[in-house]
């Protein structure tokens, strides 16, 4: 990945940096240009908003065969977590026994590695998720 | 120094752990008598996705938690660390992004050895006396590396702590602070090297007793205080044996070292040690309390601090994030073949 | 708006195909369709080729060229277009070959689809698969295309009480039916005890559960309907052609139990071609996971949301039940060569309603319907044929 395409998802990757559309309130995350209900009318109205981390799984795995850069790391677990906010987003779940990853379980975010370009390149960093008591 | 202080603070310690006595046994040597003689029972281990840029951001995103000022008041960040992930390229302007705190901000990565992160307590201390931010974040942070077989290997552990430093709303006025510092070669790594070398039994009484005892008595007589003054002393903790011994020496108790003596039990999280120390006294600190600090990093120098606690302590709210006693305690065990996977002893292409 | 047919097919066998290259692939697959259909090349007036990542595959792109190219037309220059929506780059493709025609644009078009996988290390082969997710809120992050899938099953099993032994059924009927097929990368039975103790990949799926990586290519050659019979005795013609899309990750979706692009697109097919899920005597459906065949025939309309795991244990989509689903042996046991998969189910539907699917052969199959699906469900097409 070049340095460029990681570097302007700073915000989203360290912060979730969502946004609201203007219109009608509904919060996007990874931030989106405009509303899809409101399109034209939400244009330039787009407001940036940060979002708290809090969510809840509603969708899990177990990877065994892991992605490109995450192959030592198995087996590890991937959900699709529901934000308080509103939206949804794929992060691996961490700090836990894989047999306590469930649907319904409450987590929230931390800052982690998510992987790095080999051993000369840049560190990628992001947001995974743990256990929320 | 009236009211320049510490405004909130926060720790991360990794929860993986790994008993002296397995690395021991790895090795074909008594582990009981090991762990006895180094006072040392385990030590953190960081999982593959951590790193010193994420225990800073975990620690700083802690201290932020517990208080309500605006990170863009920050204007000033120093990351401690003889790990920091890149060799050029601070770790200070990742935790300075994942903490909202850029881009009006001053930031330079630290290095000196152990006592990285108190030298960036003193360096905000100074810069919000002189008024020129708001607020300082100092963070000491570490996942510290150490040779398979060597004796480090027992104690080189990870974890950190951040301080965020001002004037208003101070729970822990830092009264004093001084320094003790000479060319000291007890410790060290050439670049390009993997892992430290050290002096063996040189780090002793030229190194860590000499540096941590003149220090010490200095700011003594700084501060015009005893020992027995101090609610609180925290010492920097290579082993579970230099900081009592060296407390004893100057003439403190074990029940004043005890709430910042964490080495048992997480090993030597190097820029995070006597920082991680401070955390967990802070954690318990009542107003008027008042606090010892002297650090050590080997090349060598010692920080020292005198610091009193405030009752604006009591408006903290410190159970906004977890305590060293529940991180310390939030754990589980790894083998040493998990061990060399994630501390890359093994060889990776 | 002129009705389309289908008037010839051809394709390789699908597999590890060691000694055939990506050029030698689609040449053969599209002169066997050629020669099926009766046309002469000069014939031809158009070409859309299905695609999925040549250039990661293989290092080439650029490949509607070269599949004109490597089948001898470049000398008559006609021009010849790459589609591509990750694995359902050949429906696609076959949908534009239709529009083509349909609209009067052309009157013969040649539609071909190819993926030579082999080339490239297993790992290469399954992070391009992978691009077919979202690469910077889903890989990134570590999910892999395995893992999408799976996440569809867990959530199918939490909401449905879907078993894994029901998706394990799935395969061993594909397998079943891909021992009949000559052109099937696996052509042997497996049984359930084998499905459920097969190495795990992303929970809840193991390595039975997912089609494989192959090397292949399929064509066909459309024509308009009114004319077919000039070139062949049993055109079939396409009653319906769907297309839709939804958000490409999988987190954005409305239900993640639901491909909305599947159910968008065979709207669209059952309404121009007057026909409801009941009429449907066979189906290809998207196989690349099991889960994928039992969300694609509750979104096909076969069978009620949540009762696809039912409908496996009552066998009604085996050879001998009310609606055989993927009697090719699906992309599971024919194999899943990315781009040919869209064409190759067409190629299926086709055989059947033609009578030529041999051992396959499902009695009285008069209306047939292709689904394939590209990534997660970002991308759908649905075909109707029907025996004219």
């Amino acid at each position: 990945m070049g340095v460029a395409r990681f570097w302007r998802e700073i915000p989203q990757r360290y912060n979730i940096l969502a946004n609201e559309c203007g219109s009608c309130n509904r919060v996007f995350f990874p931030p989106k240009e405009s509303c899809p209900d409101c399109r034209r009318k939400s244009m330039g109205k787009m407001k940036e908003v940060k979002l708290s981390g809090k969510g809840e799984v509603i969708t899990y795995t177990i990877i065994h065969v892991g992605q490109e850069g995450f192959e030592e790391q198995v087996p590890y677990a991937i959900a699709i977590i529901k934000l308080e906010e509103g939206p949804q987003i794929t992060a691996q779940i961490v700090d836990c026994e894989l047999d306590e990853v469930k649907i319904g379980m409450k987590v929230e975010s931390t800052f982690r590695k998510i992987k790095q370009d080999g051993s000369t390149g840049a560190i990628y960093y992001g947001y995974k998720f743990i256990k929320r008591n | 120094m009236e009211n320049v202080g510490i405004i909130s603070y926060g720790a991360s310690i990794p929860r993986w752990r790994i008993k002296v006595e397995n690395i021991a046994s790895i090795w074909g040597k008594d582990g009981k008598t090991i762990s006895k003689g180094l006072g040392i029972i385990e030590k953190s281990v960081p999982s593959r996705d951590q790193d010193t840029a994420t225990i800073s951001v975990e620690a700083a995103r802690a201290a932020l938690k517990r208080t309500n000022i605006n990170p863009q008041d920050i204007g000033a960040i120093y990351i401690g660390s003889e790990s920091h992930p890149y060799a050029v390229k601070p770790t200070g302007t990742i935790v300075g992004e994942a903490i909202g705190a850029t881009p009006d901000l001053m930031v330079a990565d630290y290095e000196f050895a152990c006592k990285a992160g108190t030298a960036a307590i003193q360096t905000c201390t100074a810069l919000v006396k002189a008024e020129m931010i708001k607020y300082g974040l100092a963070v000491g942070a570490d996942t510290s590396q150490a040779a398979p077989g060597d004796a480090l290997e027992y104690s080189a552990s990870a974890g950190g702590a951040a301080f965020i430093i001002g004037k208003d709303k101070v729970i822990a006025n830092i009264n004093h602070t001084c320094s003790f510092t000479t060319d000291t070669p007890d410790f060290w790594r050439r670049a390009e090297r993997k892992y430290p070398s050290h002096g063996g039994r040189f780090t002793g009484a030229p190194a860590y007793f000499k540096h941590v005892s003149n220090c010490a008595n200095n700011i003594m007589k700084i501060s015009g205080t005893k020992p027995e003054d101090y609610t609180y002393a925290i010492f920097h903790q290579p082993n579970g044996k230099f900081p009592i011994s060296v407390a004893k020496k100057l003439g403190f108790t074990y029940d004043q070292i005890k709430q910042g003596l964490l080495v048992p039990y997480i090993g030597n999280t190097y820029s995070g040690a006597s920082m991680i120390g401070l955390a967990s006294v802070l954690d318990v600190a009542k107003p008027d309390d008042r606090i010892f600090l002297t650090s050590y990093g080997s090349g060598a120098g010692s920080d020292s601090f005198d610091i009193t606690v405030t009752e604006k302590i009591n408006e903290l709210h410190r159970e906004n994030a977890p305590l060293v006693s529940q991180m310390v305690e939030d754990k589980e065990y790894i083998d040493y073949g998990m061990y060399t996977k994630v501390t890359e002893l093994l060889y990776w292409e | 708006m002129r009705d389309v047919a289908v008037i010839g097919v051809g394709l390789t066998k699908f597999g590890e195909l060691w000694d055939k290259s990506f050029r030698q692939l689609i040449a053969e697959a599209g002169a066997k369709a050629i020669l099926d259909s009766g046309i002469e090349g000069k014939d031809i007036d158009e070409m859309y080729v299905g695609s999925m990542s040549s250039g990661r595959f293989v290092g080439q792109e650029h490949v509607g060229a070269l599949v004109a190219d490597a089948s001898g037309f470049s000398n008559v220059h006609i021009p010849s277009t790459r589609v591509e929506g990750a694995c359902a780059s050949s429906g696609m493709a076959v949908r534009q070959g239709y529009l083509s025609i349909s609209s009067g644009a052309s009157d013969v078009v040649v539609v071909g689809g190819m993926e030579k996988m082999n080339d490239v290390s297993g790992a290469s082969a399954t992070g391009t698969l992978a691009t077919a997710a979202d690469q910077e809120w889903e890989a990134f992050f570590g999910a892999t295309f395995p893992g999408l899938y799976a996440m569809i099953a867990t959530r199918h099993m939490y909401e449905y009480g879907t078993t894994k032994e029901q998706l394990a059924q799935v395969a061993v009927k594909n397998h079943a039916n891909g021992a009949l097929n000559p052109y099937a990368q696996y052509q042997r039975e497996i049984n359930l005890e084998q499905a459920l103790n097969a190495t795990p990949v992303a929970y809840p799926l193991g390595l039975l559960d997912c089609s494989p990586v192959t090397d292949g290519a399929a064509s066909i050659v459309l024509c308009e309907a009114v004319r077919a019979k000039k070139y062949i005795d049993n055109p079939i013609k396409i009653i319906g052609s769907g297309q839709g899309s939804d958000t490409l990750a999988l987190h954005g979706r409305r239900d993640i139990c639901t491909l909305d692009a599947s159910v968008h697109a065979a709207k669209k097919a059952y309404e121009q071609s007057h026909k409801k899920p009941a009429d449907i005597d066979v189906a290809e459906v998207h196989d690349c996971f099991t889960i994928a065949e039992i969300c694609a025939i509750e979104d096909l309309g076969f069978v009620k949301k949540g009762e696809g795991g039912k409908a496996i244990d009552n066998k009604i989509t085996t050879r001998d039940g009310s609606l055989p689903v993927n009697t090719s042996g699906g992309l599971k046991a024919k194999g899943h060569p990315v781009g040919a998969t869209g064409v190759a189910q067409i190629i299926e539907i086709v055989l059947q309603l033609q009578g030529r699917a041999e051992k396959r052969q499902i009695k009285d199959a008069r209306i047939g319907l292709a689904h394939n699906v590209g990534g997660s469900g970002a991308t759908s097409t649905v075909h109707i044929m029907e025996a004219m």
